[in-house]
């Protein structure tokens, strides 16, 4: 074993690492059934496969469900207090900007009590992972409405049904100035992994939106989306460079007519699919991402995979970038030196 | 120097107020008289008096800026009660200004202000300098506005340019008054406006004609000297509060070896500590300007969590906000230290003036038993020592630490002699090795019962901290009842603990006497003041200044116990003495409470101890 190891370092240069390095001995205390299940699965997939030694992980969370996850990771990591995540986060990422920082969040936690720090943070542009579960419902709590139930739903809060709208978390992030956003869901892991390997890759705040499912309190809230009847009509996977089609046989297509979005059927009215958007994830204007984010059934498929993403400065490499300049032209370099700088005086 | 026409006198210490509206320039002003007060070898403490309001409507009362300087030959503990001269640019000004002007000072205004409408606005009902109600005073009204522009008639420079100039004729009096030397001014503008030399010209031309002008009309039969100070071998410099807690943190950050991190929002009157880290990238420190209070504590939580040295600084209300956080700080037992310049209160209260009024909420002001160290400077110098040491407790003792300020120290300046770094303790953070098969994330150090520090990035050393309750040893999630308590007494015996590691509660004055005077934090420069006149007189006062406060020195029972009346004197409703009712119920404690956003007066507190002496 150690000799295989060995040559693994040799032809790699680093360990190769698996989803057992990441698995924590803690009993996972998630309802059975629970979409967070499938979220930490995929999770351990991908930390093996992003080159970043073991121990360079920190995983950071608020409060809910989903925020337990830090404690069911083998990693350095953080189980904060509601809403804050991000900014700690910020402060782990600035501290050490070497590290690889993924942050768990809720829709309760980085929506509504947390909204400005989520807001704060894609707009800086902060290198993390922000994996959000948005199971449009407050789980912990047993089952109030959250800033992204919709509109309606009867929940222990609105017996009468919500009269609140409803956040759509990409467009927050979109108009946030985000430079990364991808949708994914949990009931389908391959997918989810590599929407988690694109967000990884990007430097930048990457904001991926898990439509997951709580069994309990708001069960099925994403069928339309996920169940085997009627998804293919309300999914769209977005691929950069592809038409945006969707559909069983890939018969229904996204348009740009006038400044919205519209659904077409190829073959109908005169449309072929040179007429069918082409999607571009690396178009800076954010124009037709956030469309492609707003879509919601019954009008639209929900798009999934990566929507947005735009390389744009990180706040923690400028960071460092003016402190290394500043170090570099300094005349001051130590406190002593300081101290003794500007107008002083001798008393002999 | 030429020979002046006037008689000089040797005075042993001095107050001078300089006011003027808030675009007069007084504030720098009064900082060159300092300058120049440095350079004469005198000790000093200033202290700036401006409104909330950047620039409040011209020429009324509510938007006067002053700036206090106090200096003499003996050391200078405060910026002074009532001024021996005032400098008033304006009527707004003198208006604003007399109730903090000796009687018989010397009052300067600029004669050429006194007309109707700024009478007016200023609220007089006739002229001050003319209706006789100044005959208790010594007047010098000068027409300065009119002679400053006539310093710089022969400069190419516009008259908003030069009446931004007048400031300096002022100053050139005063200058003159103190029998100052004006070329430390001169050196001053040949320097900063290096670039603007008609600017260096006109300021040089003014300053010399106001100075001249007192000579040439020998405006004062006398003038004033104050020898220097006997202060100790050794280089100085002048600083405010504010940026000595800054550079104190940097101390202890360059000390300890863990580079800093601050995490803050920008509140008055803390900001300036946000301010100056920002310039010190040179030295690495990194200075985040969050989004809110809570993201500033917050992210200070992750950047100690990832190994920095983390602070966060407010105000008051900021405080407040980060209250949750700071308990986060107290159950993952993380360093930190939380920096809160008081400000008057509750809610936005009187933001740009001084009060002790958050001593509660920083001993107790969070949900849960959640004991944090609080240490409180007692002057703007001592900012310095206070961050250095409460990065010192928090980093070795691993736990948040609460440090007080105030209004008046953060913006008040004083004498300060610069330390070597080698001279300060060294600083030694329980740091976790690589791979130390004995690592778990809440086993404790036996001495100081803190856990151990150790740092993503570290092999072999994978753990997660949290706001739940944590098994002892282990750090694993834990609901037991037992361990719950066993962990509420661990975190409040780790505080307790650290009064092993402070100096014992000095006193000033016998071991015995009539009136222990008890104080805290900001007012130490006045209670001092008063407590050594008083001892001058053959009074049986003695002093203890608090500086620890969570936990408070070992020996404070004991000290308590010793004297016949113990009166406690804070700038708040009577917090301190209530938390020394509940320590220590059986002593009884008098109170002398001032709550005006002022600071304590020599006279009123003198007058108070000497009734408590006499009954």
């Amino acid at each position: 074993m150690t000799n295989q190891m060995d040559q693994q370092i040799i032809e790699t240069g680093v360990v190769q690492l698996t989803k057992e390095d990441f698995s924590s001995d803690q009993m996972v205390k998630w309802c059975p059934g629970c979409g967070d299940h499938a979220i930490l699965h995929a999770v351990e997939n991908v930390f093996p496969e992003l080159g970043v030694p073991k121990e360079d992980f920190v995983v950071v969370s608020g409060i809910g469900c989903s925020s337990r996850f830090p404690y069911y990771m083998n990693t350095y990591g953080i189980h904060s207090i509601h809403g804050r995540a991000a900014a700690i986060a910020t402060g782990v990422k600035l501290a050490n900007p070497k590290l690889s920082v993924w942050m768990i969040t809720g829709d309760g936690d980085s929506m509504a009590i947390g909204g400005n720090h989520f807001i704060h943070t894609i707009r800086r542009n902060i290198d993390i992972n922000l994996l959000l579960f948005n199971n449009k419902i407050y789980g912990l709590t047993k089952g109030q409405y959250s800033p992204t139930t919709p509109k309606g739903s009867k929940t222990k809060t609105s017996p009468q049904g919500t009269y609140e709208r409803p956040f759509n978390p990409g467009v927050l992030v979109i108009g946030a100035q985000g430079s990364f956003f991808a949708r994914t869901l949990d009931t389908n892991p391959k997918a989810m992994t590599a929407v988690f390997l694109e967000a990884a890759k990007h430097h930048g705040t990457s904001v991926v939106e898990i439509l997951q499912n709580c069994v309990i309190f708001a069960n099925k809230t994403h069928d339309l989306i996920t169940s085997r009847e009627t998804r293919d009509d309300n999914q769209l996977f977005v691929e950069h460079g592809k038409p945006l089609l969707f559909g069983k046989n890939k018969q229904k297509g996204i348009v740009l007519k006038g400044t919205r979005l519209e659904v077409v059927t190829i073959g109908e009215d005169g449309v072929t699919e040179q007429d069918i958007l082409v999607h571009d994830q690396f178009e800076n204007d954010p124009g037709v991402h956030s469309m492609l984010a707003a879509m919601m059934p019954p009008e639209y498929p929900v798009a999934l995979g990566v929507i947005r993403s735009v390389a744009t400065e990180t706040f923690d490499q400028a960071m460092m970038a003016s402190i290394e300049e500043e170090k570099a032209s300094a005349s001051i370099r130590t406190m002593d030196q300081l101290l003794n700088s500007g107008p002083t005086w001798e008393i002999s | 120097m030429t020979i002046k026409n006037s008689r000089v006198v040797e005075l042993e210490q001095v107050v001078i107020r300089f006011a003027g509206d808030s675009g007069d320039g007084m504030q720098l002003t009064g900082s060159l008289f300092s300058d120049s007060t440095a350079f004469a070898g005198n000790d000093f403490a200033t202290f700036p008096d401006y409104p909330s309001e950047i620039r409040a409507p011209q020429g009324t009362v509510s938007g006067v800026s002053g700036f206090q300087i106090h200096f003499g030959q003996k050391t200078v503990y405060t910026s002074g009660d009532l001024a021996d001269v005032l400098v008033a640019m304006n009527p707004a000004s003198l208006k604003a200004n007399m109730r903090w002007v000796k009687e018989g000072a010397i009052i300067i205004v600029d004669g050429d202000a006194f007309v109707d409408k700024g009478i007016e606005k200023a609220g007089y009902k006739s002229d001050p300098t003319m209706d006789g109600s100044l005959s208790g005073f010594k007047l010098i009204k000068s027409p300065i506005s009119t002679l400053t522009k006539e310093a710089v008639k022969h400069l190419d420079i516009d008259l908003k340019s030069t009446m931004k100039t007048k400031n300096m004729f002022a100053l050139g009096i005063v200058m003159y008054l103190f029998n100052r030397d004006p070329e430390v001014i001169h050196k001053y503008y040949e320097k900063k406006f290096k670039a603007n030399p008609i600017v260096v010209e006109a300021n040089k031309a003014v300053l010399s004609a106001g100075y001249n002008y007192a000579d040439t009309l020998e405006l004062f039969g006398t003038t004033f000297k104050v020898e220097p100070a006997p202060l100790a071998k050794g280089r100085y410099r002048n600083i405010t509060g504010n940026i000595a807690t800054a550079w104190g943190f940097m101390a202890a950050s360059e000390r300890s070896g863990r580079p800093l991190f601050l995490g803050s929002y920008p509140i008055t009157p803390a900001t300036e500590i946000l301010q100056e880290l920002t310039y010190h990238k040179n030295l690495g420190v990194k200075a985040f300007q969050a989004e809110d209070e809570i993201a500033g504590i917050v992210s200070a939580i992750g950047a100690s969590y990832t190994g920095a040295m983390a602070i966060t600084t407010t105000s008051g209300p900021g405080l407040s906000l980060k209250s949750e956080a700071i308990g986060l700080a107290v159950m993952t037992e993380l360093p930190l230290v939380i920096v809160d310049v008081q400000r008057g209160g509750p809610s936005t209260g009187l933001p740009t003036k001084s009060e002790q009024s958050d001593l509660m909420q920083a001993l107790f002001g969070r949900n849960g038993e959640a004991p944090v160290i609080v240490i409180a400077a007692k002057s703007s110098s001592d900012c310095f020592y206070s961050a250095y040491e409460a990065s010192k407790l928090s980093l070795e003792h691993m736990t948040p630490v609460i440090l007080l300020t105030d209004g008046s120290l953060a913006n008040g300046s004083e004498v300060f002699k610069i330390p070597e770094m080698a001279s300060l303790p060294p600083i030694n953070p329980p740091l976790v090795a690589p791979n130390d098969p004995d690592y778990k994330p809440y086993r404790r150090d036996p001495e100081r019962l803190n856990r151990f520090w150790a740092i993503p990035g570290t092999e072999g050393l994978r753990h997660r901290v949290g706001g739940l309750e944590k098994e002892d040893g282990s750090g694993n999630v834990s609901h037991d009842p037992l361990n719950h308590q066993k962990m509420t007494m661990l975190r409040e015996a780790k505080v307790q603990k650290v009064a092993e590691f402070i100096p014992q509660q000095e006193v000033y004055g016998d071991d015995e006497a009539d009136l222990l005077v008890v104080s805290w934090g900001g007012t130490f420069g006045v209670m001092l003041t008063v407590v050594e006149k008083m001892q001058e007189q053959g009074k049986s006062v003695a002093l203890a200044h608090f500086k620890h406060i969570m936990p408070l020195p070992s020996n404070t029972e004991d000290l308590l116990g010793r004297y016949k009346k113990i009166i406690v004197c804070e700038i708040n409703n009577g917090q301190f003495v209530k938390y020394l009712k509940m320590n220590f119920p059986q002593f009884k404690y008098l109170q002398y409470n001032k709550i005006q956003g002022l600071p304590f007066m020599v006279a009123e507190l003198e007058s108070r101890f000497n009734e408590l002496l006499n009954d």
